[in-house]
């Protein structure tokens, strides 16, 4: 059954309701992240697309309000008029997932904690949320943070329900800081370097003073990616400091236009260079253990058929051939030996059943993280099963 | 001084002996402070008119050791308030009669600095400050910088999400660290993040950082390191009134620009200041407007120039523009000094710390005059302008007959206002015990139920930092209670698509 409720009120009543009978709910808006995650298959939907609407948007306060079922687009629109964004850059999944493009709605983005390849430099979805209403799973209204840039005002719940996948509350309203948009970009190419140097040149750039917001490279194309944002007489200059900086490096040097830089950037930050058949992985590390998580993955024998590296090493996106535990095994041995995590994108429903599709956690951890979820929803009501088949 | 902690508890002073003697079995013996005089070091952190003696102070120098007492504690039901170097403005770290005070100085040590990795791993005692100096030589500086940087710590910095003047840019503590090392009431050690972004699950390093320490106790930090600007340049604006100051503010940032710094001051504040330590500031001015733009020489001059346009446009009676790093230094000098200039005309003063809407400042500040009138005291105004952080100074003079308590009615009713206004009780110096009689003016009984739940998820017995920010502590059995009636679901299938 489907539920539509038209305010929070409506919501608190849903939840309250699918309590007394013991029927978990699934959180939606547009459905373009419901194969994320554990798979389960919930009798009852709670589709957040009836609230939806900016309420509140004061472009020199640099904030947003909207209600959860806003679509993304509506308010990527509404600042785009204003020379403003979300400058955490939040991934689109239709590559990866299948659906239409440009369908997210904010709450998805937000229980997600979503991010680009600005995320190096501005953050992610956590770091952009003031502010909330929800229903918890406990029926209550519950409200945190403001919509102020500072605020220690109780305990930082906004960072809690970014990327909760909704098992904590139903998120109803948002509170967003927004950032202006800079002037243009650039894009400086470093060619034929291989991965190993490309990458090295990549953590050079992430510690040298020329302000560089991505860094990424991909095999395809054999490019260390460095975007530079700004006003234009800035981006010029920090450009060629940057290749100056970078010149023992050697390899070919190029550069994007800001047009073409944005739609390379775009693709990026949906994963499109590893959009096809098979699984997908998407590895979070230290920087400096992109190559190696790469390289042992290869000495492994791991079936890879594509991958690249953002955040300068420390994101790594693989997909590889289909398997029975979609290569779980063999990809957390690597990442426990090198400290980080590793999360199962994309693999067929029945693995995602059987899977950790999350990293598992060291046993107190995971004790903390079950106590903090009965915190919110004692009778696992929302999205049960969704990040970890005990709760 | 009306403020309410909760009673010490007879039968666990009654036991203090016992618990010196197990804590000497855990550290070595001049790290267990029982002597009175000694105690009486940690009676109060920076707000200084709250003060107890703690039980007695432990210092422990290994997470092995603050482990064993926490579990210590735990195991004789011992209430424990964690210290880093005491400079809370909130209470947030005064001591409790029946608990150890669990200072954490002795932790002082920088364990890593990964500048591959653009981090850094520290001990929860080092100073702010200590950081960003350890780590210059290579061009690299911990961003969030509080007033207090010289003397608080990183620690402490997590238990409040510290700010600082450059946050806007560059953001809060919470939005600088990578990884914590924890341990729980009970014992057990948590590492939390690394070197890596954005673990899955529940963020619960986003929540331990502002937690005032009620959560956990930290143990290792690791922090985000950034490369510093290669430039950084200074304007100085003197406007005929605050709100022409912060409709400037507004006007930058409509214009796309974040500075590095952008902080304001009124009249009361420039006179303070220039009375103390003479810096050229205009004293026929209204409000000054300190900005501050960094990076490349070729983007800070184009934005200088932006800027000083602004605010000419807006109505400057004045623009200076720093031409070295002294003079800019010299515009901030009076910034820093702001606090000890208004303590010397006041002679003391009760420090607020409200968050507002921006676009409500002149508002808000011509009620917080009719509120200081009404109270017959004095506000002077420093405003962390970029993010309407709002440190108003309220003059008193404790030797007066209830000076102290006006002023903390005043305090109270400006707090109330930024409520109102659509602000906040705190924006960097927590609630503490200061503001905790406050939370429900922002919050209501819901809302402070389920903060009170996360807390039980980490501390069911309230052993850890009691007393502070929640207004009543309730019981986890009865917080954890549900009642669930009516079993149909409403509204089904509308069809909406």
């Amino acid at each position: 059954m489907r539920l539509t409720p038209r305010d929070e009120a409506d919501v608190a009543e849903a939840i309250r309701a699918a309590l007394a009978r013991d029927a978990p709910l699934s959180i939606e808006g547009h459905g373009s992240k419901a194969a994320l995650g554990r798979a389960v298959a919930h009798e009852h939907v709670l589709s957040l697309v009836g609230l939806s609407g900016v309420t509140l948007y004061e472009p020199q306060e640099l904030v947003l309000t909207a209600r959860a079922g806003t679509p993304l687009r509506e308010i990527v629109a509404l600042l785009d008029a204003q020379n403003q964004q979300l400058a955490f850059e939040p991934m689109d999944h239709a590559a990866l997932l299948g659906g239409a493009r440009d369908d997210a709605t904010i709450g998805g983005v937000i229980a997600v904690n979503a991010s680009g390849p600005r995320r190096i430099k501005a953050g992610a979805a956590r770091d952009h949320l003031l502010g909330f209403r929800s229903v918890t799973g406990r029926g209550e209204i519950v409200k945190s943070g403001g919509r102020v840039m500072k605020n220690v005002t109780g305990y930082d719940l906004s960072k809690l329900v970014a990327g909760s996948y909704g098992t904590l509350a139903a998120l109803t309203e948002l509170t967003l800081k927004v950032l202006p948009k800079a002037e243009t970009e650039e894009t400086l190419l470093l060619s034929s370097l291989g991965a190993e140097k490309g990458l090295a040149a990549l953590r050079k750039a992430s510690g040298s003073p020329y302000e560089v917001s991505s860094l990424a490279y991909d095999p395809q194309g054999d490019a260390a990616a460095l975007r530079l944002e700004g006003p234009p007489i800035s981006v010029t200059t920090r450009r060629d400091d940057l290749a100056r900086f970078l010149a023992d490096f050697g390899g070919a040097t190029s550069v994007l236009a800001a047009d073409e830089s944005r739609a390379f950037w775009s693709r990026l930050r949906d994963a499109e260079p590893i959009a096809g058949e098979g699984v997908i992985w998407r590895v979070s590390l230290a920087p400096t253990d992109g190559f190696a998580f790469v390289e042992r993955l290869r000495g492994a024998d791991a079936p890879l058929i594509a991958h690249f590296y953002d955040w300068a090493g420390g994101l790594v996106w693989l997909r590889l051939e289909t398997a029975a535990d979609a290569h779980a095994t063999v990809i957390r041995a690597i990442v426990y030996a090198l400290g980080g995590h590793a999360t199962l994108i994309r693999a067929d429903a029945d693995i995602r059943a059987r899977v950790d599709v999350f990293h598992p956690q060291p046993s107190a951890l995971a004790s903390l993280t079950r106590r903090v979820k009965e915190a919110f929803d004692p009778r696992f009501i929302l999205e049960r099963g969704r990040l970890r088949a005990e709760f | 001084m009306s403020l309410l902690m909760p009673l010490p508890e007879q039968a666990i002073m009654a036991r203090r002996e016992e618990l010196i003697a197990r804590l000497r079995a855990i550290l070595p013996a001049a790290n267990v402070i029982a002597d009175e005089t000694a105690r009486r070091a940690y009676e109060c952190d920076a707000l200084v008119m709250y003060r107890a003696l703690p039980l007695v102070v432990a210092l422990p120098e290994t997470v092995a050791q603050v482990s064993a007492i926490m579990a210590l504690a735990q195991e004789m039901s011992v209430k424990v308030v964690p210290r880093g170097a005491g400079t809370s403005l909130s209470g947030g770290a005064l001591p409790l009669e029946d608990g150890i005070l669990l200072g954490m100085s002795k932790f002082n040590r920088i364990l890593e600095v990964d500048f591959e990795n653009r981090c850094a791993r520290v001990q929860p005692g080092v100073q702010n400050l200590a950081i960003s100096k350890a780590v210059e030589y290579a061009g690299f500086y911990y961003a969030p910088d509080p007033s207090s940087q010289i003397a608080c710590t990183i620690g402490g910095n997590v238990g409040e999400n510290a700010g600082g003047v450059h946050c806007l840019k560059y953001g809060l503590t919470t939005n600088n660290i990578l990884g914590l090392e924890m341990v729980l009431m009970g014992g057990e050690v948590l590492r939390l993040g690394g070197k890596h972004l954005d673990s899955e699950l529940y963020d619960l390093m986003g929540l331990m950082t502002g937690s005032e320490g009620l959560l956990g106790v930290v143990t290792e930090v690791t922090v985000r390191l950034l490369q510093k600007p290669v430039s950084a340049r200074g304007l100085l604006l003197a406007f005929p009134t605050v709100e022409a100051g912060a409709r400037c503010v507004g006007a930058i940032i409509a214009h796309g620009i974040i500075p590095g710094g952008l902080e304001m001051m009124d009249a009361a504040t420039i006179g303070a200041v220039e009375n103390f330590q003479p810096c050229g500031y205009p004293l026929d001015a209204g409000a000054i407007v300190i900005v501050e733009l960094d990076g490349t020489p070729a983007e800070v001059d184009h934005l200088v120039a932006v800027v000083e346009s602004i605010a000419r446009d807006e109505g400057a009676t004045q623009t200076r523009v720093s031409q070295n790093e002294a003079e800019r230094l010299r515009f901030w000098a009076g910034r820093k000094n702001a606090f000890p200039a208004v303590s010397c005309i006041g002679p003391d003063y009760l420090c607020m710390d409200g968050t507002i809407p921006r676009g409500r400042l002149p508002e808000v500040l011509t009620r917080m005059d009719g509120l200081a009138k009404f109270h017959g005291l004095r506000v002077a105004n420093v405003f962390h302008a970029g993010d309407g952080n709002l440190h108003p100074l309220i003059l008193y003079d404790a030797s007066k007959e209830g000076d102290i308590e006006r002023a903390e009615k005043l305090g109270a009713d400006i707090l109330r206002l930024c409520v109102e206004v659509g602000g906040v009780l705190t924006g960097e110096h927590g609630v503490g015990v200061e503001k905790r009689d406050l939370m429900g003016e922002m919050f209501d009984e819901t809302d402070l139920a389920q903060q009170q739940r996360v807390k039980c998820a980490f501390d069911p017995q309230h052993r850890l930092n009691p007393g502070k920010v929640f207004p009543t502590l309730h019981r986890c059995a009865e917080l954890g209670m549900m009642h669930v009636q009516s079993g149909k679901l409403p509204f089904p299938e509308l069809p909406r698509f």
